[in-house]
């Protein structure tokens, strides 16, 4: 068992995630907006397409040294051994079973010939692949989509009709339906994409020929990690410093904005690119810190959410700042100082909860923007570790292929499409949040 | 007075979604040069009334009705545009809050000059002409220079005045006043009504006059409609409505509006002062120039003095901006005050700081106007009301405190078991309850009443005053009963203070200063609160 | 006003101070000139004197904050702090670490390009925005508005990165309708940046016409647009004359702020369209850690924020009315 910084990180803020669950679902001043989330057809399905992902990237979080080769591997990679083991030189195209550059080949008889070899792994099993090829992925695909199928639907008809009996308020039937089909569709994607990848590289492979799917299921737990554990990082400054602000005015409120806006008007791109290269100067002069290439891609991982984290906190803390300024000029609050509340006991029961949603907004939307920002940053070279699968590493490394005739665009796609899914997924699910938690938009 | 009616409504119903409908199959007229109200507490449904006759209610509003019929014609048959036609030009508008209600980016002169551009072709010379001439006719001073002038730069009345003169513009033949005067004070109010009336006189149009205050009702209108959760429980001639109401609930309200006679045979027995404050004066300060230096204070009280006797009541009347309500803040150190001296029980209170201002707290509660915003909302009833006992006595036990919160429940006529709900649970009545609660547990010598029972309906209104009344009787507590409303002030004042700008210019028992005042800015706030015209007294 | 403006300006100092002490501590105190040395001239295999040499034609060489060694006001003077970062006060960049090139006259050189591009970008991608968003306001509760709210989401759920990557697959090299990047000087520059304005536009839509839904909407709700309708305007007539006008005033302070950052360009995009404006200076600075840049433009971006600051303060007394600036 290996436990890298970020994976600590990450297990801590599942913990704070599912303690803060429990006392949503229990407190019921929590229960109309969370019932309304429940109803949210869109809503529910991103909860779910999201909570897959983070199903995914936990186990992609789970470390140890393999058995075999003695590198730091993850559960996931554990899973995926097929994928992950078979490499193949270089690009090759979805589904190909040659490569994609023609090379210099010697035949049995000795003669050279300048030709598509075969890859090592991707269609091996065919004999004739241009023949066998199309009807080879048809019936494979078929294998794993009703290997998968058959089960997902016994389970989910069994449990949707005993939640149906349970009438369970707070999410409502036509969400449930919508749920079970979101949950099968992952399911039997997920088990086709399984079933195909032991014969095929599903998504092609790249310039050293990895197998891209595999980059991009990898991606995963980076985008998830800068999203969440840059949020873990900013929250405390964004909520002590704005609520203090607010709360206290006078020379505090003029220190806390002072620091802002000094942070605010540095550009945020170059201010994490000083503090990257700082990072990097520092890592470069400390190397025998880092004992192997995980370790040190993990702490620039890390690095990069602190900073991220440093640069982002900004936004919210003024916004805090300017609620809690008019929390403080309300009633209950004037009530409790009459009745004699000390005064971090009002900042702690009645600004702190009345500002709570706030916070939770800007969480939720901020997560999307934090795993698109990462593919930019990666692309200008001061985001995550070269060595570190991220969308933003696949983009930069396709993007000088995208010359090359035919394109190899397989890379992009890849990304495009894991990227999509989940900034889509969590963009719909900040918004349903959104509407249930602003005080603004009820009613 | 058999003239045709102007706007005839059958069978009205208004729907928001699939709930309960707002407005239920309601129907009435409005004559030609009549003033025709309809009365009504808060959700009754006489705003939603006013807004569907002119299709002016948000889409998710579904509005039926047999006929809305407006000099013959029947809106209900009328494309969007057609009635674009009738908006502003046959019937127009005025509403509540004239801030709010005026654009606050462009200039008086071309909000008004949008109508005439919008009904009448005129010449730019002849609009400009028409827009003072407007303003001239609702009495605002200047109007060659307010013409320019953006709606923050007026005073209330003047903006409300703004608004009449835009309603005028277009010459309409119904003019609908939807509670013109509740956010503004009683003076103020009076002008503008006076102003109404006097427009209505000239011009022959009908008034359809939408209010909840049954004295301002009684002294403006012709005929009358009550409205109860969406229906129209009685419609009547004024005067006999007054006098004989004949649905139960019209004779509730009637019943619970505070009279200004009620402060007679008030008796009179010397008590010693509980609270004394002297010359007290609170300052914002005016900061200026590159260092913000103070050049200078805004005087919101300034230099008042007065006593508070064991068990009485000192009510302090004043309307919006005369300091009343920053006196009371200021009492009880919540803002600080520039000066003066408040002695409690013979401690002078402003001298005290830090541990033992807190504990001297328990001594003076206060109870605000809006009991929406004075609860926390993510807090359990009984959490609010034990949190001063937590606060000041650490060392009483869960279960002495529970028992405390569910008696005092009891006391304020809730039921026990509203400790475990939330206070969004609760209409306005029962929340004021809830704080005076609040208020109470801490068992203080004093409570400063922020206008506790203007943001609530008459009926409700009447309740809360009379359990104020009992309470004092059992526990002996003193108020400072801080209002602009004249008529609760004689329902429950001992003494009155009548302050203007930062100053009181009045101050005596209730009976005398409300039945026969000394000082002018008295008399004229007397004289400006609507009475009941017909009631028998 | 003229006092307000003074304030502000003065109180621009010690932020701009803050920073400067900020890109001081980063750049030479949590690492030396030592380090920066090092990593320039490759890490294994380097003399001690190549190493001082490369400090020595920096400047590099001097004591941080005090040199002891020097006598009188140049104890002070003759120190990095005050000719590294004091000097950006007076706009004094110095001279690159990587080429010993002039800063100051390279900044002023390529901030055209960038402006040539992201003015048009922002002025274009407002018009665009605020008519999408219009469009939705005017057909509101409908499945036109309903489709343009899907369609914001979808567009605001894709990278940058693909705007940019798809813009110039299909345009440049499907289409051959411009050239994929480059820049030349005068009129032959439009043809050049055309693509990224299009592109910028386009990926701004998602986000930005949503936000200003949410205003108009904000606006719609308030009272004196009930006002409007019963003087008898019609919908559009309201949403032109009286909405519009109160919503641009967020929408307008908003961009104002923005303003002056124009000047530094767009990272990604002037890297990708091979524009020389100052977005790619800062990244081909950031690819060559070349440290002097970095801090140049670290400065620069926080005076023109600072201007913006300012701007926007002013603009809001001249846009609304309600704000007098004291």
């Amino acid at each position: 068992m290996v436990v890298l910084w970020t994976d600590a990180l990450i297990f801590v803020l599942l913990l704070g995630m599912i303690v803060l669950s429990v006392y949503m679902l229990r407190n019921p001043r929590m229960s109309r907006p969370l019932r309304q989330i429940g109803t949210s057809k869109t809503g529910m399905v991103s909860l779910t397409v999201l909570l897959f992902f983070v199903a995914v990237g936990l186990l992609d979080s789970m470390h140890f040294h393999s058995k075999d080769s003695n590198e730091i591997v993850s559960v996931l990679d554990q899973w995926l051994s097929p994928i992950r083991l078979h490499g193949e030189k270089t690009y090759s195209a979805p589904f190909a079973a040659h490569l994609f550059g023609k090379e210099l080949m010697v035949l049995e008889d000795g003669s050279p010939v300048w030709a598509y070899p075969r890859l090592q792994y991707g269609g091996a099993h065919l004999d004739d692949p241009e023949s066998e090829l199309f009807y080879d992925v048809l019936m494979k695909a078929s294998i794993g989509f009703i290997k998968s199928a058959i089960p997902a639907a016994i389970v989910l008809v069994l449990l949707v009709q005993r939640l149906r009996r349970r009438q369970n308020a707070l999410i409502s039937q036509a969400s449930v339906k919508a749920v079970a089909w979101t949950v099968f569709w992952i399911v039997t994607v997920c088990g086709t994409l399984l079933e195909l990848s032991s014969y095929y590289h599903v998504l092609g492979t790249d310039k050293v020929g990895e197998d891209v799917l595999y980059q991009a299921i990898k991606s995963i737990r980076t985008g998830l990690v800068i999203g969440t554990l840059t949020t873990l990082i900013m929250l405390p400054l964004a909520i002590v410093f704005g609520i203090l602000a607010g709360f206290f005015r006078g020379w505090v409120d003029d220190t806390i904005q002072y620091l802002y806006t000094t942070l605010n008007s540095i550009p945020s791109v170059l201010l994490i690119a000083a503090s990257i290269l700082v990072v990097q100067v520092y890592m470069a002069k400390n190397e025998e810190q880092f004992t192997s290439l995980i370790v040190r891609a993990d702490m620039r991982l890390l690095f990069l959410c602190i900073i991220l984290g440093v640069t982002n906190w900004t936004g919210l803390c003024r916004m805090l700042r300017a609620e809690t300024l008019k929390l403080r000029e309300m009633e209950y609050v004037q009530a409790a100082s009459a009745l004699g509340v000390r005064r971090r006991i009002i900042l702690f029961r009645h600004i702190l909860p009345n500002v709570m949603h706030i916070v939770l907004i800007s969480v939720v939307l901020d997560f999307s923007s934090l795993v698109l920002a990462e593919a930019v940053l990666s692309y200008i070279n001061i985001g995550v570790d070269p060595t570190t699968h991220s969308w933003g590493n696949m983009i930069n490394g396709a993007r000088l292929e995208m010359a090359r005739e035919p394109v190899v665009w397989w890379s992009l796609a890849a990304s495009f499409l894991f990227m999509f899914t989940l900034v889509l997924a969590a963009n719909l699910f900040a918004d349903s949040v959104r509407d249930a938690f602003d005080p603004r938009r009820m009613g | 007075m058999n003239r045709s009616p102007v706007l005839e409504v059958k069978n009205l119903t208004v729907k928001f979604g699939p709930d309960n409908p707002v407005v239920d199959t309601i129907g009435f007229e409005v004559h030609a040069g009549e003033t025709f109200a309809i009365v009504g507490e808060s959700g009754s449904g006489k705003s939603i009334t006013a807004l569907s006759v002119l299709r002016l209610l948000p889409v998710n509003a579904s509005v039926n009705a047999d006929e809305i019929n407006l000099n013959g014609v029947d809106l209900l048959r009328k494309a969007e545009y057609e009635l674009c036609k009738i908006r502003g030009r046959r019937v127009a508008l005025i509403f509540q809050d004239p801030m709010s209600s005026l654009n606050p980016v462009m200039t008086v002169g071309e909000q008004i000059a949008e109508v005439l551009k919008l009904h009448f072709s005129m010449t730019k010379q002849a609009i400009r002409q028409r827009v003072i001439e407007l303003l001239t006719r609702v009495e605002i001073p200047e109007p060659e220079k307010r013409v320019g002038e953006y709606p923050h730069q007026l005073s209330g009345g003047q903006r409300q005045r703004v608004m009449i003169a835009i309603a005028l513009a277009g010459e309409p033949d119904l003019l609908i006043a939807d509670e013109p005067t509740t956010a503004l004070d009683v003076t103020i109010q009076a002008q503008i009504l006076a102003l109404l009336k006097a427009i209505q006189n000239k011009t022959g149009m009908a008034l359809w006059l939408i209010s909840h205050d049954l004295a301002l009702v009684s002294t403006m209108a012709d005929r009358i409609a009550v409205m109860q959760n969406g229906k129209i429980v009685e419609t009547g001639r004024s005067a006999s409505i007054f006098q004989n109401p004949t649905h139960p609930y019209t004779r509730k309200l009637l019943d619970a509006l505070p009279s200004m006679d009620s402060c007679l045979g008030h008796k009179r027995e010397q008590k010693p002062p509980l609270l004394k404050i002297d010359d007290f004066k609170v300052y914002y300060p005016i900061r200026k120039g590159i260092f913000k230096r103070v050049v200078g204070h805004v005087r919101a009280v300034d230099g008042v003095g007065f006593e508070i006797e064991h068990g009485k009541t000192l009510a302090l009347v004043g309307e919006s901006g005369c300091g009343k309500t920053t006196l009371g803040k200021a009492l009880l150190n919540l803002i600080p005050a520039y000066s003066g001296r408040v002695v409690m029980d013979g401690i002078e209170l402003h001298k005290l700081t830090g541990e033992a201002l807190r504990r001297k707290r328990a001594d003076i509660q206060i109870v605000f106007q809006d009991p929406f915003s004075s609860m926390n909302p993510r807090m359990l009833v009984s959490e609010i009301i034990d949190e001063g006992i937590r606060a000041l006595y650490p060392k009483v036990g869960a279960v002495d405190r529970y028992a405390r919160v569910v008696e005092l429940l009891e006391r304020v006529d809730l039921p026990p078991d509203s400790a475990h709900r939330y206070p969004h649970e609760f209409s306005g009545g029962q929340r004021q309850r809830i704080c005076i609660a609040r208020a109470l547990a801490v068992q203080p010598k004093m409570i400063v009443c922020d206008e506790p029972t203007s943001a609530l309906d008459v009926s409700v209104q009447a309740q809360i005053i009379e359990l104020l009344k009992d309470l004092q009787k059992e526990q002996g507590v003193s108020y400072l009963f801080i209002t602009h409303d004249l008529g609760v002030v004689a329902e429950i004042a001992d003494e009155v203070a009548v302050m203007y700008r930062g100053k009181i210019v009045e101050h005596g028992e209730v009976e005398q200063v409300l039945l026969n005042p000394k000082n002018t800015y008295t008399r004229e706030l007397l004289a400006a609160v609507p009475r009941l015209q017909n009631k028998d007294v | 006003m003229i006092q307000y403006i003074i304030r502000r300006i003065l109180y621009a100092f010690p932020l701009l101070l803050g920073v400067n002490i900020l890109t001081f501590v980063l750049f030479f105190v949590v690492n030396s000139p030592e380090d920066m040395a090092r990593m320039q001239l490759g890490h294994k295999h380097v003399t001690e004197q190549a190493v001082e040499n490369w400090k020595q034609q920096r400047g590099y060489h001097l004591p941080l904050l005090w040199n002891a060694e020097a006598s009188g006001t140049s104890k002070i003077t003759e120190t990095i702090f005050f000719q590294k970062s004091a000097g950006l006060f007076w706009f004094d960049f110095g001279i690159s670490d990587s080429d010993r090139r002039n800063i100051g006259a390279d900044i002023k050189q390529r901030m055209w390009p960038s402006l040539a591009v992201a003015l048009p970008t922002l002025l274009l991608g407002l018009i665009t925005n605020i008519c999408v968003a219009l469009l939705m306001v005017l057909f509101r509760r409908s499945y036109l508005e309903f489709g343009g709210i899907v369609l914001c989401v979808v567009l605001m759920s894709v990278s940058s990165l693909f705007y940019i990557i798809g813009g110039q697959f299909f345009i440049g090299k499907v289409l051959k309708l411009v050239p994929i990047s480059g820049y030349d000087g005068g009129f032959q520059a439009l043809k050049f940046i055309v693509l990224p304005i299009v592109i910028g536009v386009i990926s701004g839509i998602g986000s930005g016409a949503r936000w200003y839904r949410t205003l108009f909407l904000e606006e719609v709700e308030k009272d004196y647009v009930r006002t409007a309708r019963a003087k008898g305007l019609s919908e559009t007539q309201v949403l032109f004359r009286h909405v519009l006008k109160n919503a641009m005033i967020p929408i307008l302070t908003g961009v104002v702020v923005v303003l002056p950052l124009l000047f530094m360009g767009s990272l990604i995009m002037e890297s990708f369209f091979s524009i020389p404006g100052l977005g790619s200076y800062t990244i081909d600075a950031i690819n060559s850690q070349d440290f002097a840049i970095v801090r140049s433009m670290v400065f620069l971006g926080s005076v023109l924020y600072i201007v913006g600051l300012l701007l926007t303060d002013i603009s809001y007394t001249l846009v609304d009315p309600r704000v007098r600036l004291s």
